[in-house]
């Protein structure tokens, strides 16, 4: 796959919008994540200590939009477990008959529901800051998966020199340095049924892998598929090839 | 005469009423092409196809998108995680419009190199010219669609070049906002000319065909056949060359959309717009960062959109500006050298549209923006003058051919050509 890439790579070699974009002169830590590669997977495990992880950190403050309970059987869940997940979540629905709005208990097919009613009330709630939808974040940066890694991973004391406002906080990983979002993990901040460490570099690295999955819920099954066609075309560009010279044998002897 | 040649009566039946088997048979069969033909000359059939790709995946993603600011972007969520395979139809169409104008671009330069917009093919030049120019528009408007922040203020950011015509700008901009901002009418109006645009090309696509099969394709050697012994019928000999140019083009068009499908697009573009929120760069899609840097290089708002839309314009009278009858860039030793120059010269122009503009970038795209206009309205001119050429082939089959019966086609043209 390195010679397409590079192929690629030069047909598009003024795509530096993609690479330049973002990260300044940050160093993001760099991981070998198991869904690098063309026949890279999702670790089923880790998505679901990083979905616990989402629930008990990060939802207090950041939506995730775009994902249904129903999307969790990605993550190896039944649809009973899948029930139970959602049933813990109170949904308005509605209007019922008499006109009414009611909060029911969440059911598959419901959306994760928001934890501000709406923006103005999240920026309320956070200092003005905005949280963000979490469903495409690693999609949303430049190196998603290692962006948000070493976000997670990087809130430090600020160098002397740097004066911290109110309100921010010092993190070697974000553009500038200074960022709205307090450090939401100090390690041991859940406790995993598989016994899994819980140090922070380790809630952080099941973050990225369950918040990849939910920026791209096909990832799987699109290297997957790659790989098959991959083959064929292969074996395609093979057998044309033959069939050419076969055909313009004629042509070069005349 | 031609009745004849089918033996299925239906077939007869009907060509004789309507001679479309007649006509496939003739333009897609026996159609002569000169033998000498290299792989660039497989560009032509990859664009009509990359078209068609984009067409199809296109016509089945409408079905899912919803052209509205508040749903556009959650549609396109929708599709890539809701609708079965919406992923992969828009990965697709998302790297096809990149792969498109690589295709194309490669085409442009093929046609640069051997000459091929000299006469008698200058209205075929000028209709690919035009082709390019409405798939610019067609991309720029597709790339909205999404509702991203690079698309909303991509949107912005272009749009808002008409204001600098004198006199009727501004009312031009409002014309294209459908008000007095990027809003709702915007993204309407782009979609329906998104959906438009594309057939329009189709239509212009077929004149170009038209304009081709009249002389024939032109060659690397660039002399026309002198008879039927300098070329083949299309089928099978260029079919099946064709066929064996579009493996290779899906194998690499696969590789992005499975691999790394999200590369040549902008990560800011999974973020909803957000018209309050300016993104520290706005960069257009990669294919139109050369015209961005002409456009940024002049320091004048107009100057900068006379340049940008100048440097499509000069391809359109370039059939005149190089009049110099030999067609391949083989027998024309400074022409090559500045052909390759030119071609350095337009991938800076991509590089530094890509950066910032400050410092050093400024100097660099406003030297690469001059050398652009000059390589056509200075050099090729003079050229035609002052160039001698290299004494050309008698024929396509003798260059074909060489003095070795046995030799390939191809290392042929090159003891020739070297």
């Amino acid at each position: 796959m390195k010679w397409c890439k590079a192929i690629i790579f030069s047909c598009a070699l003024f795509a530096s919008n993609a690479i330049a974009a973002g990260s300044g002169d940050v160093v993001l830590k760099q991981k070998d994540w198991s869904f690098n590669g063309p026949f890279g997977t999702l670790d089923k495990a880790a998505m679901q200590r990083g979905f616990q992880a989402y629930r008990e950190i990060c939802a207090s403050c950041h939506s995730l939009n775009y994902i249904a309970f129903r999307n969790l059987s990605d993550l190896g869940y039944n649809d009973d477990e899948i029930k139970a997940f959602a049933a813990e979540y109170d949904v308005e629905d509605g209007p019922n008959d008499e006109g009414e709005m009611f909060i029911r208990p969440g059911i598959a097919a419901d959306r994760f529901p928001s934890p501000y009613p709406n923006d103005a009330a999240a920026r309320a709630g956070n200092n003005g800051a905005y949280p963000p939808d979490l469903s495409l974040i690693t999609k949303a940066r430049a190196k998603g998966p290692d962006y948000l890694y070493s976000l997670l991973t990087s809130y430090k004391d600020a160098p002397e020199d740097k004066d911290v406002p109110d309100g921010m906080y010092y993190n070697a990983a974000y553009p500038g340095y200074l960022i709205a979002m307090p450090q939401p993990i100090y390690g041991e901040d859940v406790t995993y049924a598989d016994g899994a460490p819980t140090d922070v570099s380790a809630i952080a690295s099941d973050l990225v892998y369950f918040l990849t999955w939910t920026a791209e819920p096909s990832l799987e099954k699109r290297k997957r598929t790659g790989v098959k066609v991959m083959i064929f075309l292969l074996i395609m560009v093979g057998m044309s090839y033959g069939a050419m010279k076969f055909i313009w044998a004629d042509v070069k002897k005349a | 005469m031609s009745a004849d040649k089918f033996s299925n009566p239906v077939v007869r039946w009907i060509d004789h009423r309507l001679p479309i088997f007649t006509f496939m048979d003739h333009e897609l069969n026996e159609y002569p092409t000169p033998k000498n033909l290299n792989y660039f000359w497989n560009f032509g059939s990859l664009a009509g196809i990359s078209l068609v790709i984009m067409i199809v995946t296109g016509i089945v993603l409408a079905m899912s998108y919803t052209p509205h600011v508040d749903y556009a972007f959650q549609s396109v969520e929708r599709i890539m995680r809701d609708v079965n395979h919406g992923w992969l139809l828009r990965y697709i169409h998302m790297n096809g419009a990149s792969f498109f104008f690589i295709v194309v671009f490669i085409h442009i330069f093929r046609g640069l190199y051997y000459g091929s917009y000299k006469a008698p093919r200058e209205l075929l030049w000028i209709l690919g010219v035009l082709i390019l120019l409405l798939m610019m528009a067609t991309a720029f408007m597709g790339y909205v669609l999404p509702w991203g922040q690079m698309s909303f203020w991509g949107a912005t950011v272009i749009t808002n070049l008409f204001s600098a015509i004198p006199l009727v700008g501004d009312s031009i901009v409002t014309l294209l906002w459908g008000g007095f901002s990027v809003d709702n009418p915007t993204l309407n109006r782009f979609f329906a000319l998104h959906y438009l645009m594309p057939f329009l090309i189709v239509g212009v696509v077929i004149l170009h065909l038209v304009a081709l099969h009249r002389f024939g394709s032109n060659n690397p050697i660039g002399i026309d056949p002198s008879g039927p012994q300098d070329t083949v019928p299309f089928h099978p000999y260029y079919t099946i060359k064709d066929f064996f140019g579009l493996s290779i083009f899906l194998t690499l068009f696969a590789a992005a959309i499975f691999f790394f499908p999200n590369f040549m697009g902008h990560p800011d573009n999974y973020i909803p717009a957000n018209p309050m929120q300016t993104p520290a760069h706005i960069v257009p899609e990669w294919y139109f960062l050369p015209f961005y840097a002409i456009l940024r290089a002049v320091p004048d708002k107009l100057g900068g959109v006379v340049a940008m839309f100048g440097a499509i314009a000069v391809l359109f009278i370039l059939p005149w500006l190089d009049r110099s009858p030999i067609r391949s860039g083989n027998f024309r030793p400074i022409f090559r050298i500045f052909f390759w120059v030119f071609v350095v010269d337009c991938i800076a122009l991509g590089y530094l549209g890509g950066m910032p503009a400050e410092g050093i970038y400024v100097v660099l795209s406003r030297v690469a923006t001059a050398w652009y206009f000059l390589h056509f309205l200075a050099i090729l001119p003079l050229l035609s003058v002052i160039e001698t050429p290299r004494p050309l082939p008698q024929s396509l089959s003798k260059s074909v051919l060489g003095g070795n019966a046995m030799a390939g086609v191809a290392s042929a043209v090159k003891e020739k050509v070297r």
